[in-house]
Protein backbone atom coordinates (compact mmCIF):
# COMPACT_ATOMS: atom_id res chain seq x y z
CA UNK A 1 0.00 0.00 0.00
CA UNK A 2 1.37 3.34 -0.86
CA UNK A 3 0.25 6.49 0.78
CA UNK A 4 2.14 9.32 -1.01
CA UNK A 5 3.08 10.21 -4.60
CA UNK A 6 5.39 7.46 -6.02
CA UNK A 7 9.18 7.73 -6.48
CA UNK A 8 10.63 10.86 -7.26
CA UNK A 9 8.70 12.64 -4.35
CA UNK A 10 11.28 11.47 -1.94
CA UNK A 11 15.20 11.63 -2.41
CA UNK A 12 17.46 9.04 -2.23
CA UNK A 13 20.52 11.32 -0.08
CA UNK A 14 18.02 13.03 2.65
CA UNK A 15 21.35 15.75 2.85
CA UNK A 16 21.40 16.67 -0.48
CA UNK A 17 18.92 16.42 -3.02
CA UNK A 18 20.28 14.48 -6.57
CA UNK A 19 17.54 15.33 -8.41
CA UNK A 20 17.88 18.91 -8.24
CA UNK A 21 21.12 20.13 -9.86
CA UNK A 22 21.76 23.48 -7.63
CA UNK A 23 21.63 21.39 -4.39
CA UNK A 24 25.57 19.89 -5.63
CA UNK A 25 26.55 23.53 -6.25
CA UNK A 26 25.06 26.75 -4.78
CA UNK A 27 26.28 27.61 -1.24
CA UNK A 28 23.59 29.17 1.22
CA UNK A 29 25.19 30.23 4.08
CA UNK A 30 21.47 30.64 5.77
CA UNK A 31 21.62 26.83 5.45
CA UNK A 32 25.30 25.96 6.90
CA UNK A 33 24.05 28.42 9.89
CA UNK A 34 21.06 26.20 10.07
CA UNK A 35 23.06 22.88 9.50
CA UNK A 36 25.78 23.79 12.19
CA UNK A 37 23.54 25.47 14.99
CA UNK A 38 21.37 21.91 14.85
CA UNK A 39 24.42 19.61 14.46
CA UNK A 40 25.45 20.54 17.99
CA UNK A 41 22.39 20.40 19.57
CA UNK A 42 22.32 17.00 18.08
CA UNK A 43 25.83 16.66 19.23
CA UNK A 44 25.18 17.25 22.75
CA UNK A 45 21.62 14.92 22.83
CA UNK A 46 24.46 12.36 21.61
CA UNK A 47 27.00 13.21 24.41
CA UNK A 48 24.35 13.53 27.18
CA UNK A 49 23.08 10.03 26.55
CA UNK A 50 26.40 8.13 25.73
CA UNK A 51 27.69 9.94 29.32
CA UNK A 52 24.72 8.55 31.25
CA UNK A 53 25.00 5.17 30.02
CA UNK A 54 28.61 3.73 29.44
CA UNK A 55 29.66 0.63 27.69
CA UNK A 56 31.93 -1.38 29.72
CA UNK A 57 34.72 -2.72 27.62
CA UNK A 58 33.79 -5.76 25.48
CA UNK A 59 30.19 -4.88 26.23
CA UNK A 60 27.03 -4.25 23.75
CA UNK A 61 27.42 -0.34 23.07
CA UNK A 62 23.73 0.58 23.77
CA UNK A 63 24.07 4.08 23.84
CA UNK A 64 24.91 4.70 20.67
CA UNK A 65 22.68 1.64 19.11
CA UNK A 66 19.82 3.75 20.80
CA UNK A 67 21.38 6.95 19.38
CA UNK A 68 21.47 5.76 15.81
CA UNK A 69 18.15 3.47 15.80
CA UNK A 70 15.75 6.75 17.03
CA UNK A 71 17.86 8.95 14.83
CA UNK A 72 17.25 6.73 11.83
CA UNK A 73 12.94 6.47 13.20
CA UNK A 74 13.11 10.33 12.85
CA UNK A 75 14.90 10.50 9.84
CA UNK A 76 12.32 8.79 7.79
CA UNK A 77 9.23 10.66 9.51
CA UNK A 78 11.05 13.88 8.68
CA UNK A 79 11.83 13.40 5.25
CA UNK A 80 8.05 12.60 4.57
CA UNK A 81 7.16 15.79 6.19
CA UNK A 82 9.15 17.66 4.76
CA UNK A 83 8.46 16.93 1.10
CA UNK A 84 4.76 16.39 1.70
CA UNK A 85 3.69 18.42 4.58
CA UNK A 86 5.85 21.25 4.92
CA UNK A 87 7.85 21.78 1.39
CA UNK A 88 8.25 25.33 1.45
CA UNK A 89 9.95 25.46 4.88
CA UNK A 90 13.52 25.81 3.43
CA UNK A 91 15.39 25.58 6.43
CA UNK A 92 13.47 22.70 8.27
CA UNK A 93 15.54 20.01 6.85
CA UNK A 94 18.71 21.57 6.70
CA UNK A 95 18.44 22.11 10.55
CA UNK A 96 16.47 19.24 11.37
CA UNK A 97 17.98 16.49 9.19
CA UNK A 98 21.06 17.32 8.31
CA UNK A 99 22.26 18.86 11.79
CA UNK A 100 20.17 17.67 14.32
CA UNK A 101 19.90 13.88 13.14
CA UNK A 102 22.98 14.01 11.55
CA UNK A 103 24.34 15.36 14.92
CA UNK A 104 23.43 12.99 17.22
CA UNK A 105 23.39 9.72 14.57
CA UNK A 106 27.06 8.40 14.65
CA UNK A 107 28.57 6.00 11.77
CA UNK A 108 32.23 6.73 13.25
CA UNK A 109 31.84 5.86 16.60
CA UNK A 110 30.04 2.65 15.75
CA UNK A 111 32.83 1.73 13.37
CA UNK A 112 35.29 2.26 16.73
CA UNK A 113 32.87 0.37 18.80
CA UNK A 114 33.02 -2.54 16.88
CA UNK A 115 37.01 -2.68 15.92
CA UNK A 116 37.40 -1.79 19.66
CA UNK A 117 34.67 -5.12 20.45
CA UNK A 118 37.04 -7.07 18.20
CA UNK A 119 40.27 -6.21 19.78
CA UNK A 120 38.57 -6.92 22.96
CA UNK A 121 38.20 -10.41 22.05
CA UNK A 122 34.34 -10.24 22.01
CA UNK A 123 34.16 -10.71 17.86
CA UNK A 124 30.95 -12.20 18.23
CA UNK A 125 29.21 -9.33 20.48
CA UNK A 126 31.08 -7.26 17.57
CA UNK A 127 29.17 -9.04 14.78
CA UNK A 128 26.19 -8.72 16.76
CA UNK A 129 26.50 -5.18 16.85
CA UNK A 130 27.27 -4.88 13.35
CA UNK A 131 24.12 -6.19 11.80
CA UNK A 132 22.02 -5.59 14.83
CA UNK A 133 22.36 -2.23 14.28
CA UNK A 134 22.05 -2.24 10.84
CA UNK A 135 19.10 -3.96 10.57
CA UNK A 136 17.34 -2.13 13.21
CA UNK A 137 18.79 1.08 11.61
CA UNK A 138 16.74 0.48 8.51
CA UNK A 139 13.60 -1.31 10.24
CA UNK A 140 13.52 1.66 11.62
CA UNK A 141 13.79 4.16 8.47
CA UNK A 142 10.97 2.21 6.97
CA UNK A 143 9.06 2.62 10.01
CA UNK A 144 9.27 5.92 10.29
CA UNK A 145 8.36 6.32 5.91
CA UNK A 146 5.44 4.35 7.20
CA UNK A 147 4.07 6.03 10.01
CA UNK A 148 4.67 9.90 8.68
CA UNK A 149 3.01 8.58 4.91
CA UNK A 150 -0.15 7.22 6.92
CA UNK A 151 -0.39 10.38 8.86
CA UNK A 152 0.13 12.59 5.49
CA UNK A 153 -2.32 10.27 4.37
CA UNK A 154 -5.04 10.64 6.71
CA UNK A 155 -4.21 14.58 6.92
CA UNK A 156 -4.38 14.82 3.53
CA UNK A 157 -6.78 13.01 2.47
CA UNK B 1 34.95 22.92 29.33
CA UNK B 2 34.69 19.16 27.54
CA UNK B 3 30.75 20.29 26.71
CA UNK B 4 32.30 23.39 24.98
CA UNK B 5 34.84 21.33 23.21
CA UNK B 6 32.10 19.07 21.91
CA UNK B 7 30.25 22.01 21.25
CA UNK B 8 33.35 23.26 18.80
CA UNK B 9 33.66 20.09 17.08
CA UNK B 10 30.11 19.80 16.24
CA UNK B 11 29.58 23.51 15.30
CA UNK B 12 32.64 22.60 12.33
CA UNK B 13 31.57 18.59 11.61
CA UNK B 14 27.77 19.14 10.94
CA UNK B 15 28.90 21.83 7.91
CA UNK B 16 31.98 19.87 6.74
CA UNK B 17 29.76 16.71 6.08
CA UNK B 18 27.29 18.75 4.12
CA UNK B 19 29.97 20.59 2.09
CA UNK B 20 32.05 17.49 1.50
CA UNK B 21 28.98 15.41 0.40
CA UNK B 22 28.01 18.57 -2.29
CA UNK B 23 31.43 18.27 -3.06
CA UNK B 24 31.49 14.73 -3.90
CA UNK B 25 28.37 15.01 -5.66
CA UNK B 26 29.03 17.23 -8.06
CA UNK B 27 31.55 15.15 -9.95
CA UNK B 28 29.35 12.41 -10.91
CA UNK B 29 25.94 12.67 -12.05
CA UNK B 30 24.50 9.35 -10.65
CA UNK B 31 21.90 8.54 -7.68
CA UNK B 32 24.45 6.47 -5.61
CA UNK B 33 25.17 8.10 -2.42
CA UNK B 34 28.99 8.45 -2.65
CA UNK B 35 29.28 11.53 -0.43
CA UNK B 36 28.09 9.90 2.77
CA UNK B 37 30.25 7.06 2.31
CA UNK B 38 33.28 8.88 2.04
CA UNK B 39 32.42 11.26 4.25
CA UNK B 40 31.50 8.41 6.86
CA UNK B 41 35.00 6.76 5.99
CA UNK B 42 36.99 9.45 6.47
CA UNK B 43 35.33 9.81 10.30
CA UNK B 44 35.83 6.93 11.01
CA UNK B 45 39.59 7.13 10.13
CA UNK B 46 39.81 10.31 12.36
CA UNK B 47 38.18 9.15 14.81
CA UNK B 48 40.13 6.05 14.83
CA UNK B 49 43.08 8.66 15.35
CA UNK B 50 42.16 10.44 18.00
CA UNK B 51 41.16 7.20 19.94
CA UNK B 52 44.24 6.13 19.11
CA UNK B 53 46.34 8.83 19.99
CA UNK B 54 44.62 10.22 23.06
CA UNK B 55 42.62 8.80 25.83
CA UNK B 56 38.69 9.22 25.22
CA UNK B 57 38.44 11.37 28.66
CA UNK B 58 40.99 14.27 27.04
CA UNK B 59 39.90 17.54 25.94
CA UNK B 60 41.39 16.54 21.93
CA UNK B 61 38.98 13.85 21.92
CA UNK B 62 36.19 16.18 22.86
CA UNK B 63 36.82 18.43 20.32
CA UNK B 64 37.73 16.35 17.39
CA UNK B 65 36.26 12.47 18.52
CA UNK B 66 32.91 13.17 20.30
CA UNK B 67 32.19 16.73 18.50
CA UNK B 68 33.58 16.76 15.10
CA UNK B 69 33.79 13.13 13.82
CA UNK B 70 30.29 12.12 15.57
CA UNK B 71 28.90 15.31 13.62
CA UNK B 72 30.83 14.96 10.36
CA UNK B 73 29.32 10.89 9.99
CA UNK B 74 25.91 10.11 10.50
CA UNK B 75 24.00 6.85 10.52
CA UNK B 76 20.40 8.43 9.93
CA UNK B 77 21.22 9.76 6.23
CA UNK B 78 23.49 6.03 5.54
CA UNK B 79 20.37 4.43 7.04
CA UNK B 80 17.78 6.29 5.19
CA UNK B 81 19.87 6.18 2.02
CA UNK B 82 19.96 2.21 2.15
CA UNK B 83 16.07 2.21 2.45
CA UNK B 84 16.17 4.49 -0.35
CA UNK B 85 17.54 2.72 -2.66
CA UNK B 86 15.90 -0.56 -1.39
CA UNK B 87 12.39 1.09 -2.09
CA UNK B 88 13.34 2.53 -5.90
CA UNK B 89 13.85 -1.66 -6.32
CA UNK B 90 17.71 -1.14 -6.40
CA UNK B 91 18.50 -3.74 -4.09
CA UNK B 92 21.84 -4.23 -5.00
CA UNK B 93 23.00 -0.86 -4.79
CA UNK B 94 21.87 -0.74 -1.51
CA UNK B 95 23.53 -4.05 -0.58
CA UNK B 96 26.20 -2.41 -2.21
CA UNK B 97 26.01 1.03 0.06
CA UNK B 98 25.92 -0.74 3.05
CA UNK B 99 28.69 -3.58 3.19
CA UNK B 100 31.22 -0.86 0.98
CA UNK B 101 30.06 1.63 3.94
CA UNK B 102 30.57 -0.98 6.86
CA UNK B 103 33.71 -3.09 5.80
CA UNK B 104 35.19 0.53 4.70
CA UNK B 105 34.59 2.32 7.87
CA UNK B 106 35.55 -0.80 9.68
CA UNK B 107 38.89 -1.00 7.68
CA UNK B 108 39.43 3.07 8.28
CA UNK B 109 38.61 2.31 12.22
CA UNK B 110 40.76 -0.67 12.65
CA UNK B 111 44.03 1.59 10.26
CA UNK B 112 43.06 5.39 12.09
CA UNK B 113 44.01 3.63 16.03
CA UNK B 114 46.71 1.74 14.67
CA UNK B 115 48.72 4.79 13.30
CA UNK B 116 47.60 6.96 16.25
CA UNK B 117 48.77 4.65 18.92
CA UNK B 118 52.30 3.96 16.45
CA UNK B 119 52.52 8.34 16.10
CA UNK B 120 51.77 9.47 19.67
CA UNK B 121 51.85 7.13 22.06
Amino acid sequence: MRFTRPEPALPTDSDIDLEIPSQRTETHWPVVVAISTGGVLGALARYGIAQAWPTPVGGFPWATFVINVTGCLLIGALMVVVTDLAPRQRLLRPFLGVGVLGGYTTFSTYAVEIRNLIAAGAPGTAALYLLATLAAACAAVFAGLTVARVVTWLVTA
Amino acid sequence: MTLLLVVAGAALGAPARYLTDRAIQRLHSGHFPFGTLIVNVVGSLILGLAAGGTATTSGVYALVGTGFCGALTTYSTFGYETVRLLEQHAPRRALANAAVSIAAGLGAAFAGVAIGTAVWH
